[in-house]
């Protein structure tokens, strides 16, 4: 099997949560020895206050991530304000030795003139920004999640760069200056006691008749469906979209992983994974509404007329 | 005794323009009547004729005209975007305001003389990203994101070759501008791609026993008791729950009022202060420019800010200084 979807690649997104230093180390060593990812994003994304926990901790696990033969990628922060933030950025993108995504334009332009990836938190929205991007070393292109198919088809075609999409997880939609973490439980961000480390998978946000529509990640707001686009795998690698991104969810991923590889391999069928996918996900419902061009929370049976 | 603060004021019709340029705006900024800028509801923006005579108007009293084309092309269409910024060269708009990279480049290609303002949906929150817009598009002057403290600002401002605009009055985004994608999960119309929030066609008041529901597509932002004013569902003013508890949990609705901090504020080396509020009449236009004109105008002699009522113009009545005297911190 040369090409199609068996040759298609599948990349452990960084994890957005504020999970305990040990429960990440376990999780990437997890990933090395037993997950069907090529590639694996490691690094702090959302919160910078969270960066120093897990510092002891990454050369032991990129180190392992590598001996397994898995592309690693340091994923860096999304939302630049302090000096002190600009400080550790330029540290991670001025070591030439390390792939990084850039999650903030600020990141692109410490990192031009080398090859690089482009995470789902820059505007990449036309082949007018992706050609520039690309010119300036952005290899691969992690896309924004609310772009509907056609788009994702014309910058598919343009050829320009290696092109990602997010096939499973909540959906980032929002990053504030104001942790919404804090906040909700009377913190201020500076003295925030690091309350977001009691939702692994996000806080639950309900609306005021008790349905469940966001997750609160500290700065972050995502989505409380988990994103699903098994069903589209076919048209996104007819696309020319030939990169798979998971986002971390608290659920097995090494299994996770295991069903989608099982999908694109052509040993499972769309239904077989679709069920052992809701099986994991223990509940939480599923979207894939952006694709289709609808509202993002829906989800729409490809199948379906 | 310092040089007034240039005042850039919105104008989301023609009327509002005039408004706008007889209370007193330095600039003016609108858009096209599409979904090229990130204002675009019905009833509001310019036509290319609408645009010609208010560069008109505006030139004639001294005043400049800044055209917001602030949201992203769509792939394989980037014709709307490129006229939109055509025509703002054409008709002899003073700047455009840009928030996309590939339309940036563009203008600078194809309308190098054109001056390029980088808008706040391009949310350049740092001195490395605003840098970058500078030396690849020649943006000259930078909209910050609602993202910064004063303190922030005036250490930003040390380290680029820009001039910064901020904003001072009116609606508040609570979300790093051009980064949040809760109007398109919710509803579909995202204001990146279709220059729409919580958009009026997805919004609804529903009557339940006595109190009043505001939706947003399936979604419930409020609900009011009998008598109560029923505000606007934006998503991110709404009330939600956590953990059982009820609250505001992004913000309430309110709106940004930083007049008091104006001295503050031109010593932070910001060059422009930006009224929101493309969508206000131009009753509230005039009302609110002239509050700041004098404010301005007061604080550049090194006299008192004078205290003026804006309070009633403010959403729901209540005002926040939002994130630049670090409360949200």
């Amino acid at each position: 099997m040369g090409g199609g979807l068996a040759a298609a690649k599948l990349t452990m997104g960084p994890v957005l949560f504020n999970w305990a230093p040990e429960k990440l180390r376990d999780f990437y060593f997890r990933l090395a020895d037993e997950a069907a990812v090529d590639s694996v994003c490691v690094g702090e994304v959302v919160c910078s206050k969270r960066t120093p926990f897990f510092v002891p901790y990454v050369a032991e696990v990129t180190g392992r991530l590598e001996r397994a033969g898995k592309e690693v990628i340091h994923s860096t922060l999304a939302l630049v304000m302090t000096g002190r933030e600009l400080t550790q950025l330029a540290e991670t993108a001025g070591s030439a030795d390390l792939l990084v995504e850039a999650n903030d334009i600020s990141a692109h332009a410490l990192l031009a003139g080398r090859r690089h990836v482009i995470g789902p938190l820059v505007n990449v929205y036309n082949e007018g920004t992706l050609k520039t991007l690309a010119g300036r070393g952005a290899f691969r292109v992690c896309l924004a999640s609310e772009l509907p198919a056609p788009t994702l088809a014309v910058l598919g075609r343009a050829g320009l760069a290696e092109l990602e999409v997010q096939i499973f997880g909540r959906l980032p939609l929002a990053l504030s200056a104001r942790c919404y973490h804090a906040r909700a439980k009377g913190l201020t961000k500076d003295n925030c006691q690091y309350v977001c480390a009691a939702d692994p998978d996000g806080m639950a946000v309900e609306t005021l008749d008790g349905k469940p529509f966001l997750a609160v990640n500290g700065t972050q707001t995502l989505s409380h469906t988990y994103c699903n686009r098994l069903g589209e795998l076919q048209a996104l690698e007819a696309m020319g979209i030939r990169h798979f991104r998971l986002s971390p969810q608290d659920v097995d991923m090494v299994a996770v992983a295991g069903v989608v590889r099982g999908l694109l391999d052509g040993v499972e069928s769309v239904a077989d994974a679709q069920g052992r996918l809701a099986d994991l996900a223990g509940g939480v419902p599923f979207s894939n509404g952006f694709f289709h061009g609808r509202e993002g929370v829906r989800f729409v049976d490809p199948a379906l007329p | 005794m310092s040089a007034p603060l240039e005042l850039v004021c919105p104008a989301g019709t023609p009327a509002a323009l005039r408004a706008a340029v007889n209370a007193g705006a330095d600039s003016v900024y609108l858009g096209f009547r599409d979904e090229t800028n990130a204002r675009n509801f019905p009833g509001l923006n310019f036509s290319r004729s609408e645009l010609a005579e208010g560069i008109r108007f505006a030139h004639d009293h001294g005043a400049r005209v800044l055209v917001a084309i602030n949201t992203f092309p769509e792939a394989g269409n980037s014709g709307p975007w490129h006229r939109a910024v055509d025509s703002a060269a054409d008709l002899g708009a003073d700047a455009v305001i840009l928030a996309d990279i590939g339309l940036m480049d563009y203008a600078q290609r194809v309308h190098p003389q054109l001056r390029r303002h980088l808008s706040v949906q391009a949310a350049a929150s740092n001195p490395e990203a605003i840098r970058f817009y500078h030396q690849a598009f020649g943006i000259k002057r930078v909209v910050l994101p609602r993202v910064l403290t004063v303190a922030e600002i005036t250490a930003l401002n040390a380290q680029v070759p820009v001039e910064t605009e901020i904003f001072v009055f009116g609606g508040l985004c609570v979300m790093a501008e051009g980064r949040c994608q809760l109007s398109s999960y919710a509803t579909g119309v995202s204001p990146n791609k279709d220059g729409a929030c919580s958009p009026a066609s997805h919004v609804r008041y529903v009557d339940h026993g006595g109190k009043m529901i505001s939706k947003l597509g399936d979604y419930t932002i409020n609900t009011f008791a009998e008598g109560e004013p029923a505000g606007y569902p934006t998503l991110c003013k709404g009330r939600f729950s956590t953990c059982g508890r009820v609250s505001y949990l992004f913000e309430e609705p309110t709106s940004l009022n930083v007049l008091h901090l104006l001295p503050e504020l031109a010593k932070a080396g910001v060059r422009a202060l930006k009224i929101e509020g493309r969508q206000r009449g131009r009753a509230y236009v005039a009302k609110v420019v002239a509050a700041f004109r004098l404010a301005v105008d007061a604080a550049a002699r090194g006299e008192p800010v004078p205290e003026t009522a804006l309070g009633a113009l403010a959403e729901g009545g209540r005002q926040t200084t939002g994130v630049y005297e670090k409360v949200w911190r």
